[in-house]
Formats: structure tokens, sequence, C-alpha cells
């Protein structure tokens, strides 16, 4: 078994495109809006999950892409589920549906704050919906960078594998803020196949540029 | 940069030591006039009368205005700051005016911010206009305050919840523990604000009287502000206190159940206080006190006490300060902590106000008046909204040379 | 009373985001919770919400909910008896 860390899986999410390991693999850029978009892909993957209806549009975003990622590489067949890892960052928090709460509580005359709304007004939530829906129990973190640092998270990701904190770890990026949305999540493993978990490949999976093809 | 140490034929990493301290709350502005507080068992919950919050009256627990602005005053800034920010400044100059032996200007120390909603209260029109719409990003709120304090290098923000500042005290030990850095600067902070109160009344979660942690009578939670900081670093030479106190062991973990209710069987905390306890190499019975998450929630109460229980720790003497300081959210894992490492430093447990009668399915041992007691270690655990749990161990330096 | 369910079965729907379901899809008499709809512990806090904001009526103390939440129809019932 190889010792050293492998980016073994991605999915990248962004202007109306979905990209599983650098391949575009759903397009619906004629949305009219990025939640139309959300339930497009939601559709096109069939991904059977009633509950993605109640969530905020950040936590819709993360479940599409996170689903990619289990359904790319299996890692909840690999691994047990406190062995692996959720570090996940964004710049925007949830000020989507922050905002939206703040309208609730605007007006004296109006004022009825929803619970439904409330519960997301957390960015860790969509951390949450991740590990609900596939059964995640590990080490999870949420981090705030203006621009996502992947030198701190690659650092990170290999203390967390390198001390036995995790066998496995989903890490990445997904924002959402005033119609502006950018998902991307990986998989870190010890495996013989995958490409070096490396910040130079980081960047080259954010980008769609990284070759999976000897997996 | 690591220094091996060998205790009981097991190689320890370097030690991460805690290096100074500080809490800005209802209680006071220093850790000591927090503490004596608490050993008075004087709460900080008091009834407030105040539109810009709540229509009706609101138990809560506020950080006094008149005193935050004389404070911030002295630090002699001219800047415009929130008033979230004027909390963390007022806080962490305080925690490192203490101990000279930190360098905060140096490239091997690191800020580490742990906040949920950060200047949330900017949403607000009429409050939105006193500052530009950057500073609603918490990375923003960071970087000011590292800027003011003289830091060179970019904050880390932790943003998870009620776990936000004791997960960011691990971040912090395991940090050391690579070697990057040989200092971390770590401050927890929340405002009391509509935004968050509207929330929880949402959820009929917040109590009329003051929270009664554990307790059979409970009614929810009391909320509550302040800022916590706690300097932890792994070089010896920056220590000022006799007694080290150690950063032992941490981890966090995830329920998987639901995103605002924890587990029925508390199974997600017990690992994480498993994990914790097997890192520190401490065992259940050698554990001397538990600050607990303690919410007063009918639902977290519940699930903590089966967590404790079902680690062995049940007769462990056990209290929540969220009766005194409010669940100050971002954070309490710091306040809480620090008051944790001053119940070691003084052997005092502090009583659990308005604790009376247990009232969840486990036998847990609730500290009910304060005692002197000799305090070797404590077991800090919390819970939050995403499933969320995470726990770590303080201990004395010198109770680790045992055997 | 049975216009004033069909009303609530939509402000159902459209409160508790329950994309895809018509009112038609909904039994008067079938559980909200459990079993039924599987409801869960927000949507009931909604529910209180709901009455609030549509029809005046507040629920202080969720323990109250249960009976009122059981099905649409019980639901109605306490609308009509309360509605000020």
């Amino acid at each position: 078994m190889e010792n050293t860390t492998k980016i073994t899986a991605a999915c990248v999410i962004e202007n109306g495109k979905v990209y599983v390991n650098s391949k575009l693999d759903f397009t619906a850029e004629g949305s009219a809006s990025s939640l139309d978009f959300l339930k497009a892909a939601y559709t096109h993957y069939q991904l059977n999950y009633p509950k993605f209806y109640k969530m905020d549009s950040l936590c819709k975003l993360a479940m599409v892409a996170s689903e990619l990622l289990m359904r790319t590489n299996r890692i909840n067949e690999k691994y047990a589920s406190e062995d692996i890892a959720l570090i996940i960052a964004n710049g925007a928090s949830s000020l989507e549906i922050d905002t939206e709460h703040q309208v609730s509580i605007a007006d004296e005359a109006n004022f009825f704050p929803s619970p439904a709304v409330f519960v997301y007004t957390l960015p860790n939530i969509l951390i949450g919906e991740i590990a609900i829906r596939n059964k995640i129990k590990g080490e999870n973190t949420f981090f705030i960078f203006d621009t996502f640092d992947e030198d701190f998270i690659h650092s990170y990701t290999d203390s967390l594998m390198n001390n036995d904190k995790a066998k496995c770890v989903i890490a990445g990026w997904v924002d959402f803020y005033e119609d502006k949305y950018r998902a991307f999540l990986y998989t870190v493993e010890r495996t013989n196949e995958g490409e070096a978990h490396t910040t130079t490949n980081i960047n080259k999976l954010i980008d769609n540029k990284l070759n999976f093809e000897r997996n | 940069m690591e220094k091996e140490t060998w205790i009981d034929g097991m190689m320890m990493k370097g030690k991460v030591y805690v290096a100074g301290d500080n809490v800005v709350s209802s209680l006071g502005f220093t850790s000591e006039e927090n503490f004596a507080h608490l050993k008075k068992m004087e709460t900080g919950v008091k009834r407030y009368n105040d539109a810009s919050l709540w229509m009706e009256p609101l138990m809560a627990s506020r950080v006094d205005d008149v005193r935050l602005e004389r404070e911030f005053a002295k630090l002699g800034s001219s800047a415009g700051f929130t008033r979230l920010e004027k909390m963390m400044l007022v806080s962490a100059t305080a925690a490192l005016s203490e101990n000279k032996k930190i360098d905060i200007s140096s490239s091997r120390t690191l800020i580490i911010v742990s906040s949920t909603k950060g200047n949330i209260e900017l949403l607000d029109k009429e409050e939105g206009k006193r500052f530009e719409k950057k500073r609603l990003y918490l990375w923003e709120t960071a970087a000011q305050v590292a800027r003011f304090m003289g830091n060179p290098n970019k904050p880390l923000v932790v943003s998870n919840a009620c776990i936000s500042g004791v997960l960011a005290i691990i971040l912090a030990k395991r940090l050391l523990d690579e070697g990057k850095y040989d200092t971390m600067v770590v401050i927890g902070a929340d405002s009391l604000t509509k935004f968050v109160v509207s929330g929880f009344q949402s959820f009929k979660a917040v109590s009329n009287e003051v929270a009664k942690p554990y307790d059979a009578k409970r009614a929810g939670i009391s909320l509550g502000e302040g800022c916590g900081t706690m300097v932890l670093t792994n070089d010896e030479t920056k220590l000022n206190d006799a007694e080290r106190i150690l950063v032992m062991g941490g981890a966090s973990s995830n329920d998987a159940n639901h995103i605002s209710g924890p587990s029925r069987t508390g199974d997600g905390l017990q690992m994480a206080i498993e994990k914790t306890l097997s890192e520190a190499m401490i065992s259940a019975e050698e554990v001397d006190y538990i600050s607990g998450h303690g919410t007063a929630t009918q639902f977290n109460d519940d699930m903590e006490s089966l967590a404790v229980a079902n680690t062995q720790l049940g007769a462990v003497p056990m209290n929540s300060l969220k009766s005194y300081f409010g669940h100050t959210l971002g954070a309490a894992g710091i306040i809480e902590s620090v008051m944790g490492v001053h119940s070691m430093r003084q052997n005092t447990l502090i009583g659990t106000y308005n604790f009376e009668e247990l009232g969840v399915p486990a036998t847990v041992n609730i500290i009910k008046d304060t005692r002197a007691e000799e305090v070797n270690n404590c077991l800090k655990t919390a819970a939050g909204f995403g499933g969320c749990n995470a726990a770590v161990l303080f201990e004395k330096l010198t109770s680790r040379a045992r055997a | 009373m049975e216009a004033l369910i069909e009303q609530l079965k939509q402000e159902i729907i459209e409160q508790l985001n329950l994309d895809g379901l018509k009112t038609e899809d909904i039994n008067p008499d079938t559980p909200l919770f459990g079993e039924g709809l599987g409801l869960d512990s927000i949507d009931a806090l909604e529910l209180i919400v709901l009455l609030d904001k549509n029809y005046g009526l507040k629920i202080l103390n969720p323990a109250d909910g249960k009976k009122i939440f059981q099905s649409v129809r019980s639901m109605a019932e306490f609308i009509s008896e309360n509605k000020k």
C-alpha cells in the first residue's frame, strides 16, 4: 500500500457546468437562475433525496457536488464512517440564507422568523448535510477564507492523515452568495491509484486540468 | 523543532502549553474577574428590555457597553471597529499584555478566529450604514484584528457552529505539533444580536428564566455574548506561570443524524471524547473535571449525559458554565476552556448555577456548589448545529509525572 | 371546512418546501408526522409559524402542537375553533 497521499476524485461546479474528474459531465447553461441550475442538476442526476428541497442554495450546491464525488469514488464502501473527514471552506459563510433570515425580522409589523431558514444560517450545516446523506462521522471543520488557501488545506489534510485522525478526507470549497457560486470537492486517500496530493495538483483539479485517466 | 519526550515508554510530541488567556463577558474583562464571579456563583444572565434585541423582556448575558468603550479607548485606536471587533481586540490585547514573552509580531505566531456569525448585525439596513459591506465577511473581521494586533500572517477562521471554539483550540494544538508556528493566539467571539435571538426564539429554544443545565425543570437556553482568548505555545521559554498546563488532545466528530437535533444516543460526542482521552493517554478514572456543553435544552443535555456515561465518566464532577455566561456560541469553547484552566490553577470546582435536580437519562455527577478540590485536568465538551461534536483535554504538567 | 382544508394543504406545501407534492397527494386524515408525510421537528416549528402568520394563532409550547398537528383535518379544526 502506498504511503503518500493521493487525490482520487474531484467534482467541480461553476458557471452552469458540472465537472467530474476534470471532465465536463453536465451543463444547464440555459438555466434562468443558479437555483434553477441546481434543481436541473438534481433532476438530471436523479439524486432522489426529497430533503434537497428544504435546503438553502448553499447546501443544495454542496449536495450535488458531494453526491457526484461519492458516486465517482465510493469511499463509504472503503472506509469506516468515523475514518472519513470533511474539511471544507468558503468565503461568504452562509450570507445568502442569512439575508433571507434578516428579511424575515426586518419589519416589526411582519415579524416571522422561520426555523427552517434559521437552521441554515451557519456554513457548517453543509458539512452536516453531506454527513447525514453519506453517514460520515469523522473529523469535520469549516473554514472561512477570502480565497481558497490550498497550502493550508493541503497541509492540514496531510496532517490529519499522517496522525491517524482520518483515513480519507473530503476537502474543498462550496460557496454561494448573490447568485455567484462555485464548488469543488475532492477526495484524498492512501492508495496506489490517483494523482499525487500536492498543492499543484489541487490547483489543477480546481481548473479541471488534473489528469485522472490513470484511475 | 519537535522536542521528543518519552513518558511511560511512549513518545510524546513537543508539548503544547497554555501561555495566556482572557475573557471579556458580562462578568468582567479579565479572566480573574470572571472566575471570581463564578466562584461566588454569581450569574451574568439578566433580564433585558431592549426592543433592538427582542420585543419582549429577554434573559440574556451582555457585555457592558460603557466599560467596553472605556477599555477599547485605552488601546488608542482612532479607526472604526464594530462592537464584536472591539471585544476581540480588548480581549486579545489583555491576554498578550499579561505575557510579554509572546511576540504577536512574529511570523511564527498565528491568530485563529472562532465565530459563528461575526458582524451579522451589519445585515440590518441601519447598522449596515456604519461599515463597508466587506465587514460582513468573517475573513475581513479576522484580518482587521490581525492588522491591529500587528501580526503579519493571514489569520485562520473557523466557523463551525457552537463547537468553533473547541475546534479552534484543537486546530491550534495540531498546527503547533506540525512545527510551522510556535505560538497560536486563539480568539473566539460572538455578539448578541436580534438576528440570533429571533432565530433561537423561532426554535422555541430560549428560556424565560436563567438556563438550568442538566436540570429536570430546564426550559431552554440563555443567550450570551463575549470573547475568549487563549494563547498556546510549544516553546517552554515563552511561559510565565510555574504551573504548566498542557493541551493533551482533542477530536471532532459528526452524528450524521439531523442538522439541528443531536443524535439520540450521543454516539458522536462519545466518539469525540474517546478519541480525546486516547490521544491524551488518560483513562476515564483519571479525569478530574468535565466542563460540559450544557445548553439546557432538552435534547442537548440528554444526549450529553449519555455520551458522558457511556465513556465511563458518569462519576466525574461536571458542570456547565452556560448559566453564568449564557450560550456565547463561537466564544463558548474558548471562554469555558479558559475558566476550566483557572479551575485547575485554583483547584476549585465551580457549581452549576441554577441547577437543582438532575433531569437527564444517564447518571452524571453535576457539581451543585462551588468547592475546593484538586483539579489536575479538565475535559471540555461541545456540540453544535450540523450534528458536530468536539472535545479537548487540558492537563497540569506536574500530574503527567505519574507512574 | 373542506375549503379550509384545501387552502391549508397548499399553505403547508409552500411553508415546508414540499416541492413536487400536490394538494391531491395529501390525504386530510393521514398523519403528518411519523409514518404519513414524515415531517420532522423543524417542520413542526414551521407549522407553528404558519398558524401565527396566516391565521394569527399563537402556540407558545411546541408540546401543545402534537395534538393540533396530527393531520391536516385536526389543524383545520383547531383553526375553525380558535380563529378570531
